[in-house]
């Protein structure tokens, strides 16, 4: 299978005051495109970290990212966004919607940034997928947590991406809501044939992915496939 | 338009829709920014040339070409083709009254036209003023008429001539000013000076041509361009700008004044457009990573906010200026009981550009510097708060602050008129704004370093407020010192320039002032003047004397020579000089050194006024030589003084040191106090009875237009002191007022966490009791420094600091910025916790 994303003896330290802070230190992976892919690893373990440097919102000091066959270490910041906007999207655990802009709004801009015509429509359908079909209009502060979580989605999926990072994606809801909109993630990955890179705790969350990497101390513990474990 | 700008406008106005409620807050301080600059600037202006009209009244035109001589024919040509609205010619001469048989010196004027065109010529009855030309009589000085017990009605014999006295004449534009050599005016219809016989070949008499023109016409050019023409036929020209600088100091230090009034409401309106633009910025941080992470460019994001920003810059700036221009419009009618005079307003359509440009300039300038923020901030701020990843490069930072300084600069100079004022000013905000800072991360860090560990949870919870992350301690401080800066600058400045009017009313000055005492009386009137209980003011010795000689060139050739830049008036001028050995209130050394007194068969050091220095082309080292009565007295010019003209004593253009003079012919000019108008008119009579050759001028009765006006500027400059003061606690508010989000999620948590409301309040009092301390102290401490500094350097006046801004100011302005920061918490005390978590987001 062709390799959507691939990560080569990556590093990353931050420096605070005379001390350096190494987060992560010789990570290497791979991740085929269509796959579902988790990272596991307690707190500090350099899972966001890693998921920012995937998704070319920050630089490693050593070590190549390459994503859709773009080498990250080569582009600048607006190429990053341009092939942000194209191929990836985002879900964040604490949802991350614009909140000066409503329901529709938010999952148009993806969409708007790319210039498609059919913007409102396509966020319009995808807002009907996700069961908001009636709550265009409502601004981000008028609607739940489980509903912020579903526009997210939404909008994840509205640049049709090639690949999907989710940042502990039910972290902020409760259990059976948390259940409907993993559910609903996978029924539109399915769907749309996105590559799902998933960042969680959850261990049951991460066994319904076909490979888990678990991180530890910003190292690889292992990197196995699902039917193994 | 494609399709990205279209995007970016959309989404500029959906952020701005959705934030309507912070926008307008926001918006508020544009439009009180604004408005505080248009309308103090559009007053300012209106003021200005309202006091202009009033110095006009001092000449009674824009203009006038006099000429000791009958116009030659190329003068006349230049007089006519400038077409003269009025005339006049005057001469000095005996007039006797028939009624009493007392004869006088005085200066007859013959009038004709429509003069004056400013001011008025005041009579008693009033009525005379504009009925003489009609009926054909004379108005006679009211002194003089006092003096010689004449009224209305009685006759008055000017040469052959024998006229009615139609009024007494109390003021007239032109002969308004102390001079030591003013002789008491009789006005008569120009009509009948022929009839008097007086104006005979080879007698001394004056050509008046009066002219009045349009606002637009510059008079310093045009005085340029005709003086050479008019000096070659030996006339002159005098302009309205040079007589009203007989005004003084007050008179000129008004309108640097109402400058500085002007720059300080822009500096106010900055100071509530840069606080409130940052804190609105910082809260839009997190969605702009958020954009970023969904693919926006550094470029988009920044353009969003800028098209917001400016939009709201060209709103807020339009509505603010026409809220100046409404401000304008109502003042005469609000005001009408204080205004000491009629105010002319005119509304144009500059003031509202110079609103939506101002507006849109000082928004984004402002704002940039939070606005790069949006540049340079990290879509993996989304995944976590990186204060650090965030921040601008330095040079860039540099570059915004240059940008700010150098409009403030421009602004400055656009306002002044002058680069160095300019520069002063922007050094002296910018010192302000670097101290305020300094002082706000000081007090921090010592707050930090000695927590008081012991005190109550309220306590420490207020204290932590200043330097916890988000806290607004260095904003809130520069805004809050900032404004008090400007406010106690203003009002601080208001007193050093009302001071001086206190000084002089306060002063027992001369009222009375008795001219052409001749050596032999002055013993003897002054004896009189004490017997009468009066004290005797000045007594001061007048000698006088022509030009004979100036740097080794005789007068009477350089009056031949066409390309001379002397004034004409200088070479035929009889000057009245005095010598004492010490300078007095009204003159101040601008050049050179002073010699207060001369040893026998020393040089002979002298000091000649600045205007007499800028006639003559004479400067300090440069030799003159004086007739003074036939014996020729060689001199040095050793100093220019700059001569306060506008205050009410005997001031003099040639000035002597003691130890030359005292042996010279020479009469006195002696002056006095009286309490009213009945021992006013008691001692001129005695006077004029024992001592039939003087002339008496009563400043009491004398309408003094000079002092009529130092009123209303007095009156202006505390207005606008007030104005602004207002205007600047009005932006205050505004700008403590925009921090209301700052603290809302902590007081909510607070709240859920279970602390009671008052315990709430009392976080928030004390937060804001500590920033309105700092701030409004700081504030006036370095107002005090910076006053003290204009008064030296811009107005040259002593400085005795006021104790209100302490006093008021300091406590007034804290307990406000408490009372905003209890009100901005009031959302939190009323509503539910998650209602408002909710709604802030």
């Amino acid at each position: 299978m062709p390799k959507i994303l691939k990560i080569s003896g990556l590093e990353k330290t931050y420096s605070s005051g005379n001390k350096q802070l190494t987060v992560l230190q010789d990570i290497s992976f791979d991740v085929e495109k269509g796959q579902t892919f988790s990272i596991v690893g307690p707190s500090g373990s350099g899972k966001t970290t890693l998921l920012g440097l995937c998704a070319g919102l920050d630089e490693p000091n050593s070590g190549t990212v390459e994503l859709c066959g773009k080498d990250l270490n080569e582009l600048n910041q607006d190429q990053r966004a341009q092939l942000r906007n194209k191929e990836v999207g985002f879900i964040f655990q604490n949802f991350q919607l614009l909140p000066t802009l409503t329901a529709l709004e938010n999952v148009s801009v993806p969409l708007e940034l790319q210039g498609a015509k059919n913007a409102v429509a396509t966020s319009k359908a995808l807002l009907e997928k996700v069961g908001l079909g009636k709550r265009y209009d409502h601004y981000p502060s008028q609607l739940s947590g489980g509903e912020q979580q579903r526009v997210a989605l939404a909008r994840a999926f509205a640049n049709a991406p090639s690949i999907l990072f989710a940042d502990e994606p039910t972290g902020n809801l409760d259990e059976e809501t948390g259940e409907k909109v993993i559910q609903l993630l996978f029924e539109l990955n399915k769907e749309a044939g996105t590559t799902l890179v998933i960042i969680t705790h959850d261990l049951d969350l991460a066994n319904r992915t076909q490979q888990i990497l678990r991180l530890k101390g910003g190292h690889i513990l292992t990197n196995e496939r699902t039917e193994v474990l | 338009m494609n399709h990205t700008t279209k995007w970016l406008f959309k989404m500029a106005w959906r952020d701005a829709k959705a934030s309507s409620v912070r926008l307008l807050l926001f918006m508020a301080s544009i439009i009180l920014g604004i408005a505080a600059v248009v309308s103090i600037q559009l007053f300012s202006a209106n003021l200005k040339d309202n006091i202009q009209l009033q110095s006009k009244a001092l000449m009674g035109a824009d203009f006038i070409i006099d000429t000791k001589q009958e116009p030659t024919e190329r003068a006349q040509v230049i007089i006519d083709s400038l077409q003269p609205n009025a005339s006049e010619i005057n001469f000095v001469s005996m007039i006797a009254f028939p009624k009493n048989g007392g004869t006088k010196l005085v200066k007859v004027r013959g009038l004709e036209g429509g003069f004056p065109f400013y001011g008025k010529i005041d009579t008693q009855p009033t009525s005379a003023s504009v009925d003489y030309q009609a009926s054909g009589g004379a108005l006679v000085d009211a002194t003089l008429m006092l003096q010689f017990d004449v009224k209305p009605g009685d006759s008055i014999k000017i040469g052959a001539l024998t006229l009615p006295i139609a009024g007494a004449l109390k003021a007239i534009p032109g002969s308004t000013a102390i001079s030591t050599s003013v002789a008491p005016p009789i006005v008569i219809p120009k009509r009948f000076i022929e009839q008097t016989g007086l104006l005979q070949f080879g007698s001394r008499k004056e050509y008046q041509f009066f002219y009045k023109t349009s606002d637009t016409l510059n008079l310093t050019q045009f005085e340029k361009a005709i003086q050479p023409m008019l000096e070659e036929e030996k006339a002159d020209l005098d302009t309205h700008t040079s007589t009203s600088r007989r005004l003084g100091k007050r008179y000129n230090n008004v309108g640097k004044f109402l400058n500085l009034a002007a720059f300080i409401a822009l500096l106010l309106g900055c100071v509530g457009i840069a606080s409130s633009v940052h804190i609105y910025i910082k809260e839009k941080l997190r969605a702009i990573a958020v954009l970023k992470c969904m693919g926006a460019s550094r470029r988009q994001s920044f353009y969003i906010f800028l098209i917001q920003i400016a939009g709201i810059g060209i709103v807020g700036g339009l509505i603010g200026a026409l809220i100046g221009v409404g401000l304008q419009t109502l003042f005469p009618y609000l005001l009408q009981e204080f205004l000491p005079f009629k105010v002319e307003i005119s509304i144009s359509v500059q003031p509202l550009l110079i609103g939506v440009f101002l507006g849109l300039f000082m928004s984004v300038l402002f704002a940039l510097l939070p606005l790069l923020r949006t540049w340079y901030v990290s879509p993996l701020e989304v995944l976590r708060v990186d204060e650090q990843a965030s921040e601008e490069p330095l040079k860039v930072r540099l570059m915004v602050y240059a940008a700010i300084l150098i409009f403030l600069l421009l602004f400055s100079f656009w306002l002044l008129n002058d680069m160095v004022y300019a520069l002063g000013f922007v050094a002296a905000t910018l010192v302000t704004f670097a101290v305020l800072a300094g002082i706000a991360i000081l007090s921090v860090k010592a707050i930090r370093r000695y927590f008081p560990k012991r005190w109550g949870f309220t306590a420490r919870q207020s204290l932590l407020n200043l330097f916890r992350p988000n806290n607004q301690t260095v904003v809130l401080v520069v805004a809050i010192g900032l404004g008090t800066f400007l406010i106690s600058t203003l009002y601080f400045t208001k007193d050093i320039l009302l001071a001086k009017t206190e000084i002089d009313k306060g002063a027992e000055s001369a009222n009375i002032i008795i001219l052409d005492v001749q050596t032999e009386q002055r013993e003897a009137l002054e004896k009189s003047i004490i017997a009468r209980g009066l004290p005797i003011v000045d007594n001061i010795p007048i000698v006088t004397m022509r030009m004979h000689k100036m740097k080794d060139r005789l007068v009477n050739d350089i009056r031949q020579d066409s390309t001379r830049e002397i004034r004409g008036w200088t070479l035929n001028h009889e000057f009245r000089a005095t010598y004492r050995n010490a300078l007095i209130d009204s003159e101040e050394i601008i050049e050179g050194e002073w010699v207060p007194s001369i040893q026998k068969g020393g040089p002979i050091i002298i000091s000649l006024s600045d205007n007499l220095a800028e006639d003559t082309k004479l400067t300090v080292g440069d030799e003159v030589t004086f007739n003074v009565k036939g014996v020729l007295m060689e001199t040095t010019v050793g100093s220019i003084r700059q001569v306060d003209w506008g205050q009410l004593q005997p001031n003099f253009t040639v000035l002597f040191p003691k130890g030359v003079l005292e042996q010279a012919p020479q009469f006195s000019v002696v002056s006095t106090t009286v309490k009213d108008e009945a021992s006013s008119a008691a001692l001129q009579r005695h006077l004029v009875a024992e001592f039939p050759n003087v002339s008496i001028i009563d400043l009491r009765q004398v309408y003094t237009l000079v002092e009529d006006i130092l009123d209303k500027v007095s009156w202006v400059i505390n207005f606008m002191a007030f104005f602004s003061i207002v205007t600047g606690i009005i932006v205050l508010i505004g700008s403590v007022r925009t921090s209301k989000y700052q603290r809302i999620k902590e007081s909510v948590l607070l709240r859920t966490l279970g602390a009671k409301n008052t315990q709430i309040l009392k976080i928030s009092a004390f937060e804001y009791l500590f920033l309105g301390l700092l701030g409004s102290l700081v504030g006036i401490l370095l107002a005090l420094i910076s006053s003290l500094c204009l008064a030296l350097l811009v107005f040259k006046e002593p400085f005795v600091p006021s104790l209100i801004p302490f006093l008021v100011f300091l406590p007034g302005i804290t307990l406000l910025v408490m009372g905003i920061g209890l009100s901005n918490i009031q959302t939190v005390l009323r509503s539910s916790p998650l209602e408002v978590l909710r709604r802030e987001g």
